[in-house]
């Protein structure tokens, strides 16, 4: 018993030397196929990928936690990750309170997704995420606007008909009008925000720096390409 | 988990049931479960001792010291549970980087608060920054059961402060008239006697107690209710091996009778406890034994 706790006191702190420069990555999991927690129940989807690789170029030791979307840019403020990588558009109300590295999407276009083709967008009753792009855009539409904290309650609301339709970003709302044939993408498009960005504190500059460096180096070498058509998120650089 | 699961696309009926049942995902809401009982099982003794300190202390006879244990049971008592959540736990969390930023950090020239952002040094990171996954989430469990403790520490002083008084005045001057100092008196015969009186409030938090803790998410810590929802949402085939519809209504009916079940137990427990501190009371269930026997 007592040579096991040595060991694993031992593994704890050379585990503690080894990550000497781990940085927390912040995501939402329930936004595929952004992010989302898999049947292993790990964070998994096109900002798996994307954030490991760019923690390789980078050299960082990475970690993933997970975070309620309400919450998550006060969590980070107040340091308990590090970075935001939750398919986070970069708008300016958000850059007065975080930083953004720059864009590792094009500006996505939003759909809107609703039972029958004929929902009248402007006047009806739009379900959106709260605090989104989406939800701020629908409140100033003339619609009227219901939120829910999951993106999953936004569509379940659609569903169930408490709303006409829901407005969320095109690469997420796909594969659900995909799966369920009593559910249509409108022809209509709405381009909001400016594609989808990494959200860091604004006083740390050496990591945001860090971050852009390694963004741009997957740009060059279309590795950024790849992995968009792969999850399928929108338009390619 | 099972061997026949590898390919879950051919299996149906309990096949797909078990495998389904016991992916990596749904082991993680077990063991929310076990955070859960573990959760409740620290907080509950950790409140009533709040509380028994938070009783003590208004009815103290040096009065900063009731003015204390006054205020405490009115403020906590009368700020929401979802703001002091919120509020209180990153305020706790900051207090303690910065009193470890002072000792640790002493020659750091840049300010803590610059903008919107809270930055103290690198070792005073609580836990640091390089601690493994395990460390940060114990450490918010541990804040979780501190913020509990003292939500409902609050609830239990006022509880134990109107049981304290309810145990009749005659006793207590009986034991004086034997010659008890007031120390001897509270322990020996308020602290015993008082129980009786409190039971049915503590009785009450502990039931509160029970429901509240799906607030635990709001402090970063996955409970069942979290895991009730992540697992019940529509599963597209293009992201998991087993998809399936909106399925949340049976994981909350899942939540629901483990609930209920967990609440029940509970009840009959109180009801035996009572049983038992009832006992030989001058109270009417006590005089009511009494005559059964």
């Amino acid at each position: 018993m007592k040579k096991l706790l040595l060991t694993t006191a031992a593994l704890a702190l050379s585990a503690g030397f080894a990550m000497a420069d781990t940085v927390r990555l912040g995501t939402e999991g329930a936004y595929p196929p952004y992010n989302f927690i898999n049947d292993k129940g790990e964070v998994d989807g096109f900002e798996r990928e994307l954030g490991d690789e760019l923690c390789k170029r980078a050299e960082l030791t990475c970690e993933w936690v997970t975070n309620d979307w309400d919450s998550i840019i006060p969590n980070l403020v107040s340091g308990n990750y590090d970075v935001i990588i939750a398919g986070m558009s970069i708008t300016d109300e958000r850059d007065q309170v975080i930083d953004f590295t720059q864009n590792y999407t094009q500006p996505d276009p939003s759909a809107y997704l609703a039972p029958s083709a004929d929902v009248d967008v402007k006047s009806g009753v739009i379900a959106a995420q709260s605090g989104t792009i989406q939800a701020s855009y629908v409140a100033s539409s003339g619609a009227t606007l219901v939120e829910y904290a999951t993106p999953e309650e936004s569509i379940a609301a659609v569903r169930n008909g408490e709303a006409d339709a829901v407005l969320a970003d095109r690469a997420f709302l796909l594969p659900v009008a995909e799966e369920d044939a009593g559910l249509e993408l409108l022809e209509e498009l709405v381009m909001i925000g400016g594609g989808v960005g990494l959200g860091l504190r604004e006083s740390d500059t050496e990591l945001k720096a860090k971050f852009d460096a390694a963004i741009q180096s997957m740009k060059d070498d279309g590795s950024l390409n790849a992995l968009i058509e792969k999850w399928e998120i929108g338009l390619t650089f | 988990m099972f061997a026949f699961c590898s390919d879950p696309a051919s299996l149906d009926g309990l096949a797909w049931i078990s495998c389904y049942l016991t992916t990596s995902k749904h082991l993680q809401l077990y063991y929310a479960v076990g955070t859960v009982l573990l959760l409740l099982a620290i907080t509950a003794p950790a409140a009533l001792a709040f509380g028994f300190g938070g009783a003590m202390a208004a009815r103290a006879h040096l009065a900063p010291l009731r003015w204390f244990g006054k205020s405490y049971i009115a403020v906590v008592r009368g700020v929401p549970d979802i703001a002091f959540f919120l509020f209180f736990v990153i305020a706790l969390d900051q207090a303690f980087e910065w009193t470890r930023h002072q000792i640790l950090c002493p020659d750091w020239d840049q300010p803590i608060r610059q903008g919107n952002d809270f930055v103290v040094c690198q070792a005073a990171k609580l836990p640091l920054g390089t601690a493994p996954q395990w460390v940060h989430e114990t450490y918010g469990f541990a804040l979780a059961v501190l913020t509990f403790a003292i939500v409902f520490g609050a609830f239990a002083a006022n509880v134990l402060f109107g049981a304290m008084r309810a145990v009749p005045r005659a006793q207590m001057e009986t034991a004086e008239a034997y010659g008890m100092s007031r120390r001897q008196a509270f322990w020996r015969i308020m602290v015993p006697q008082m129980w009786v009186y409190a039971l049915p409030g503590l009785g009450n938090l502990w039931m509160v107690l029970i429901k509240a803790t799906p607030l635990l998410f709001l402090l970063g810590v996955e409970d069942i209710v979290y895991w009730a929802r992540e697992l019940g949402a529509t599963a597209n085939p293009r992201f998991t091996d087993y998809p399936h519809g909106d399925w949340r209504m049976w994981y909350f009916l899942g939540l629901m009778v483990f609930y209920l079940g967990f609440t029940r137990v509970s009840e009959v427990m109180l009801e035996r406890l009572m049983q038992r501190l009832t006992f030989g009371q001058a109270t009417t269930g006590g005089e009511a034994q009494r005559k059964a026997a």
